[in-house]
């Protein structure tokens, strides 16, 4: 991958190689923060900036770090990241902060930021790692985004908290599916869109692990 | 005693770390192919949970709340905000002391969770349940109950969902849906179940 172009590094995780749905990485957070678009939102800009910059101080320190300690080296790196943001959303958005809850500081812990800075940002140069940090920092944000939509606009029948669907408690028509705003619908919807996925693009479908024998008794005349 | 036995039985069930709140989904989806490692990553988690929650809790109540450090003079210092690096650091290094000592003192339980303990570290659920611990101020004792059955409630869903998968297996399931979507749809189905739980006020 050291010679591949920018343009392959930012767009490739986006649908290709997508973070949730092909690398199975950070999926704890997409699950927890779908519920409104507002949040959601938020969380993805969270999520690409400390992923962009965690690939860009790593790589730039990549030739100095022992091998041997560049775990807690990492860590160190993306916990601070999460504190400056953690920071400047209590002191600018509030709200949403105490939405989020203890999900900004899962960020520190999430497979995306950590997978990326283990496997891409220590065998690449920083203007690479930056590029590959937005990419799957916006492949995790557009399967974030899409269940996002769903879960509110059935769930609450709203986006962005305005009401598109006035729902029946406040005289509307739309009767909400109060299950879209639990959280097992989110799985489904991740479930579901993995399928819609893996149909459009077929070399991502897994090989069985088991295979059916086809049914070959002769019927008994 | 009775407060501790309703917080271990809210923590397995109804606040369920992984079909709950979601954490750890990374290893839990992962590492649920088979029934043995799921119960030896279970196996794991419960003692990384059992003894990290409450070194956390022993952390931020005597170093990092606004006002802990009276005794040195400093009343008013409130280093709350260092919380994340410390309690992510003092779980990466009780995972490494941990792998160390087991390895001296009990290989046998070392080789069985092989390359699990590392793995640990980067799990949220342990995360997690630091964080809950704090933000919902639990005492010193409440801190290893929580702890605990934070980390059974965890290794119960893992070998619940390791069972589905291995009979799953052998079920024709669509080409697309083969594999991870297929496993996100019976880990729903599994969080459904488990929200009836949630009707329970302890």
């Amino acid at each position: 991958m050291a010679d591949a172009s920018a343009k392959q590094v930012l767009f490739e995780p986006i649908f290709s190689n997508n973070p949730i749905a092909l690398q199975i990485l950070g999926i704890c957070s997409a699950l927890a923060v779908t519920t409104s678009m507002n949040v959601t939102l938020v969380m993805c800009m969270a999520v690409i900036s400390v992923t962009a910059f965690s690939n860009l101080a790593v790589s730039l320190v990549r030739a100095q770090i022992p091998g041997s300690i560049r775990i807690i080296v990492q860590m160190t790196i993306i916990a601070s990241l999460v504190i400056v943001v953690d920071q400047i959303l209590k002191a600018y958005a509030y709200e949403i902060s105490k939405q989020l809850s203890v999900f900004v500081g899962l960020i520190i812990t999430n497979c995306i930021v950590m997978g990326r800075a283990e496997g891409f940002a220590m065998k690449n140069g920083p203007w690479l790692s930056f590029l590959d940090g937005i990419g799957n920092g916006l492949g995790y944000s557009v399967l974030l985004i899409f269940v996002a939509f769903f879960r509110e606009l059935l769930g609450a029948g709203s986006l962005f908290g305005v009401s598109l669907m006035p729902v029946v408690n406040e005289g509307g028509w739309y009767v909400p599916n109060g299950l879209l705003l639990l959280p097992p619908s989110a799985f489904f919807i991740i479930g579901l869109a993995i399928w819609g996925l893996r149909t459009w693009k077929p070399e991502q479908v897994e090989e069985p692990d088991y295979k059916m024998s086809r049914h070959t008794a002769k019927e008994a005349f | 005693m009775e407060h501790y036995i309703s917080l271990i039985l809210k923590a397995v069930f109804v606040e369920n770390m992984a079909l709950a709140f979601f954490l750890g989904m990374c290893t839990f989806l992962a590492i649920s192919k088979k029934i043995e490692a799921a119960v030896g990553l279970g196996i794991a988690v419960v003692v990384v949970l059992t003894v990290t929650v409450p070194v956390n809790n022993l952390l931020y109540n005597s170093i990092l709340r606004e006002g802990a450090l009276e005794w040195a003079g400093l009343s008013n210092v409130d280093l709350s905000f260092l919380g994340l690096l410390t309690y992510i650091g003092v779980i990466a290094a009780i995972v490494q002391i941990m792998e160390m000592v087991l390895d001296k003192y009990i290989p046998a339980l070392y080789a069985a969770l092989g390359v699990f303990l590392p793995l640990i570290t980067v799990n949220c659920a342990i995360l997690g349940a630091s964080l809950f611990m704090v933000e919902r101020d639990y005492t010193f004792g409440e801190s290893v109950v929580y702890g605990f059955g934070a980390g059974l409630g965890w290794a119960l869903a893992i070998v619940a969902l390791a069972g589905i998968r291995e009979k799953l297996k052998y079920s024709d399931v669509p080409h697309g849906l083969r594999g991870l979507g297929i496993t996100f749809i019976t880990v729903g189905l599994m969080s459904l179940g488990f929200m009836s739980f949630s009707g329970i006020s302890l």
